[in-house]
């Protein structure tokens, strides 16, 4: 029986494809090279938020937190959703302005958000330094333990019939097939949702991975409570700079404190650089003093499919009939993850979007960089 | 009498014996259960060597502390039970750092075997060693007592041998800085950063823990463990004890308790009559391993020494109150207040393995000089292959004079002979006393496998592999870093461990960058 869809890459994107695409009433193969989760995922933070770096990607994100919001009640607890809330925090007065400027924009779009001022953020976090000018709380703003939240995805399409094949390893793409050692996968549909890898199967598709670092701390429960940002950090994450590093500390449901954030273009070299993670540890020992009493118990890196203005890849790839892309979501994977398997699965049925589709189009024109 | 302390243990004041660990303090004192794991259970100490990270507690505010590796102090405050936050602001973090020709890590024999012949000739040597005294576990004593009759020349010349000894070090990285290496430790007095042309890695060994129901219990624990606890101070005078699992080194830990007063009910050996019997004509040719079996065994006469008889379950409220044996056909219940249980020892390559080693099966790979596949980086001892004091002694002198470069190890054929006879008599007991199939079968679904994060056997059905395990259920996710489900993992799938990333140990985020 030939599939409606096979979707290539079992990370949290096609995960939530298969889970979109099934709920459809389409049937679905997914094809893993590994395990299920078990590559940039799982070394994602898991930060379900709403960002306003351009209209674009406020409407995905934005999209893409109310469906998370939508099936928070029904994710089991290995899941680990919580709704900590994002405090992008304001370091002097200059950033203050800034604050003011991202709270307007938030709600005129309809986004609760909550400035606080120096004292507010103190009350709210008294780990971080004394001194800070403030903050914009945004309290829709999630967590989610992303290898378990995919996991839980698959297993819901699984449960409406679709295919989870593990261990087949996708060589290439060609029209309405895909090449594996353990055979090829035909369907009316593919899908490459293979993240960092999804360029070797669609030569062309402008993503280059983008490596990170995060420390993870044992339990110290209550230590914070927000997902706290720097408001530098889409500087750093924007700066075609070869390696930057910003202050983002998240509270797990478990009581650790996982830190964050660093990037560089090195290729694939998974190893741990050191010296970044030390200029991250620094950033963070900046904003908050007290983590360095922290024990931390693991380190790890991972891949974000960067592309060149910041936004992912969803739709139609028009050079090869029948292939559709979800891939390039940097580090925005887990949050968009859903706003991007509704639109590949509008534009698969040739249904109408929640929100224009044009700007996330895989064949739209691209700047120049030097790394994509 | 000996000095007393006073702790304040969860806000009570306890007088103790000085001179201990925190951890035999607390066993003394009556407390066996000394943290809440994340599933609410009482735990207690497992390792007693700093590997396991089950006896943690707060130690004045700084929660996550191991009972096992601190010496007490009066006025100490000690919070056992639930993870707490924490509760200290002081800042107390210091950094030091030092240079040397060689760095040494671990004083076990193999570690002080290579710091004396490194530093005799006339190498800049440190030594970085996660004990409180240098003597590793089989010469484990405490700070200001004599140190065992077999170790004092040993410890004695590397007093004088010149090298630095830094005690209660915890390396957690070893990284490449030009053309040398860089290590970096926790110490007792904050981080420590040494600079080395040449780096030993005498790491060790740990005892190879396997999940049967019950074994979370507090009053289970290791076999070297309950013999290690025993060194830092505890008293087992009355404790009723069974010391069951496999290998050579459940007698000697039999022998000990019953010294210390405990009455041993039985002492069971997994592995079959033949298989011991067979090992023991085989030691014939080892005489002195065959009179150190023997003195063994007359010490702890009168306990029942049973082969073919594993430990099935550990039952208890809240502690362990008996275990439940078997020889695989008949079921019988003895009555313990301490079960001492390991299958024998895992080598400790972590570090050689961050370094990138290459590994032979799960020892790592060394030339006739102990150098490893890194340039540079040498290994001595149990890392090599579980195989005992002697060879542990013997590789260190090798690896110490060849990282030392001065002298040529091939000079002195007395240390490669000892080295290979005693490695051809550690290759005969690894098959004698491997676990037998139906200790796979003892773990129920809900039995926990990964006790720092508490996933249950159940949890790791759908996996494939350690890093899935990991990712899916927690398994190998917590302080211990999978350093005792990590071998349970290999034992019961076949899966492989983790790759290792640094920090090589949990250490403040403070320290992390002190190198740097």
């Amino acid at each position: 029986m030939v599939p409606d869809v096979v979707v290539v890459g079992a990370g949290i994107v096609g995960a939530a494809c298969a889970d979109a695409l099934t709920e459809a009433g389409l049937s679905v193969t997914v094809l893993e090279s590994r395990f299920a989760g078990g590559a940039t995922t799982a070394a994602a933070m898991g930060h379900i938020v709403v960002m306003d770096d351009s209209e674009a990607q406020f409407a995905l994100t934005s999209l893409s937190r109310g469906l998370w919001e939508g099936l928070a009640s029904r994710m089991p607890r290995a899941c680990e959703d919580e709704r900590t809330g994002t405090l992008w925090v304001a370091a002097d007065d200059t950033e203050m302005a800034h604050v003011r400027r991202k709270a307007a924009f938030y709600a005129e779009r309809g986004v609760e958000v909550e400035q606080l001022d120096a004292s507010d953020l103190e009350r709210e976090e008294p780990n971080l330094r004394p001194g800070l000018a403030g903050a914009l709380r945004v309290p829709g703003d999630r967590v989610v333990y992303p290898v378990n939240a995919a996991r839980w995805l698959l297993g819901r399409a699984v449960g409406r019939g679709a295919r989870l094949v593990e261990g087949a390893e996708a060589s290439s793409i060609g029209a309405r097939r895909v090449m594996t050692p353990r055979g090829a996968f035909e369907a009316g549909a593919v899908v490459n949702a293979a993240g960092a890898a999804a360029p070797l199967l669609t030569p062309g598709l402008p993503v280059a991975p983008r490596k990170g670092h995060l420390v993870i701390t044992d339990r110290y429960p209550g230590f914070c409570r927000h997902q706290l940002i720097e408001l530098g950090y889409l500087t750093s994450a924007h700066s075609p700079s070869p390696e930057s590093v910003a202050f983002n500390l998240q509270p797990r449901a478990t009581g650790q404190m996982l830190l964050g954030s660093s990037r560089e273009f090195v290729g694939l070299d998974a190893s741990v650089n050191r010296r970044i993670r030390d200029r991250m540890v620094r950033r963070a020992l900046e904003f908050m003093p007290g983590l360095a009493r922290l024990s931390a118990i693991r380190t790890w890196t991972g891949f974000r499919p960067a592309t060149p203005d910041n936004l992912p890849l969803i739709g139609r790839w028009e050079s090869i009939p029948g292939l559709f892309v979800a891939a390039g979501h940097e580090g925005l994977g887990i949050t968009t993850a859903l706003g991007t398997a509704r639109l590949v699965t509008d534009v698969i049925l040739g249904r109408p979007s929640p929100i224009d589709p044009a700007p996330y189009s895989p064949m739209r024109a691209f700047p120049k960089t030097a790394h994509a | 009498m000996p000095d007393r302390v006073r702790l304040t243990v969860d806000g009570r004041s306890v007088p103790v014996e000085a001179g201990v660990t925190v951890a035999a303090a607390l066993a003394n004192a009556g407390v066996a259960s000394l943290r809440s794991s994340v599933t609410g259970e009482g735990r207690g100490v497992l390792c007693a060597m700093g590997i396991c990270f089950e006896c943690r507690v707060a130690i004045d505010g700084a929660p996550h502390r191991r009972a096992c590796m601190e010496l007490v102090r009066d006025g100490m405050s000690i919070a056992t039970g639930p993870d707490h936050g924490l509760q200290t602001t002081d800042d107390g973090l210091s950094h030091e750092a030092l240079d040397g020709d060689v760095a040494v890590v671990g004083a076990g024999p193999a570690g002080i075997a290579a710091a004396c012949r490194a530093a005799e000739s006339g190498a800049r040597t440190v030594v970085l060693d996660e004990g409180l005294t240098p003597g590793g576990q089989i010469h484990r004593h405490l700070p200001g007592a004599e140190p065992p009759e077999a170790a004092r020349r040993w410890i004695e010349r590397l007093a004088r041998s010149g090298a630095v000894v830094i005690g209660g070090a915890s390396v957690f990285d070893v990284a490449r800085h030009g053309e040398a290496f860089l290590l970096s430790a926790e110490t007792p007095s904050g981080a420590c950063a040494v600079t080395a042309k040449r780096v030993i890695l005498a790491t060790g060994a740990r005892e190879l823990f396997l999940p049967f129901p019950g074994w979370t219990l507090p009053g289970v624990m290791g076999a070297g463990g309950a013999q290690a606890l025993l060194k830092s101070g505890a008293s087992f005078a009355g404790r009723a004890a069974v010391v069951a699992g496999s290998g050579p080194l459940l007698l000697p830990v039999a022998a000990s308790l019953a010294k210390a007063g405990a009455d041993v009910a039985l002492v069971a050996e997994q592995a079959g009559l033949s298989t011991v019997a067979g090992f023991g004509a085989g030691l014939a040719r080892f005489p002195g391993k065959l009179l150190e079996a023997a003195r063994y065994r007359a010490a702890f006469l009168g306990a029942p020494y049973r082969t073919g008889t594993w430990v099935a379950e550990a039952r208890g409220a809240g502690c362990v109150e008996s275990v439940v044996m078997t020889d695989g056909r008949k079921r019988f219940e003895v009555a313990c207040d301490l079960a001492a249980v390991a299958f024998g020892l895992v080598p400790n390559t972590e570090l050689a393995r961050l370094c990138g080693c290459a590994m032979r099966g799960s020892a790592v790979a060394v030339d006739e000089n102990q150098e490893t596949s890194v340039e540079g980086v040498f290994c001595a001892g149990e890392p090599c292959g579980v195989a005992g004091v002697d060879v542990a002694v013997a590789e260190g002198e090798i690896a110490g004079m060849a990282a030392a470069g001065r002298a040529d190890p091939a000079a002195e054929p007395a240390l490669g002979r000892a080295r290979a006879s005693g490695r051809r008599f550690a290759a005969r007991m690894e098959g004698a006393f491997s676990p037998r199939a139906e200790i796979r079968g003892l773990a129920r679904p809900d039995t926990i496998v990964c006790r720092c994060e508490d996933a249950p056997l159940s949890a790791l059905a759908s996996c494939s592999s350690a890093r899935e395990a990991k990712l899916a259920s927690r398994a190998g996710m917590g302080p211990c870093q999978g350093r005792v489900c990590g071998p349970a993992l290999q034992f019961l799938f076949g899966w492989d461990s983790d790759t290792v990333r640094p920090p090589a140990r949990p250490a403040l985020i403070g320290h992390l960058t002190v190198s740097r």
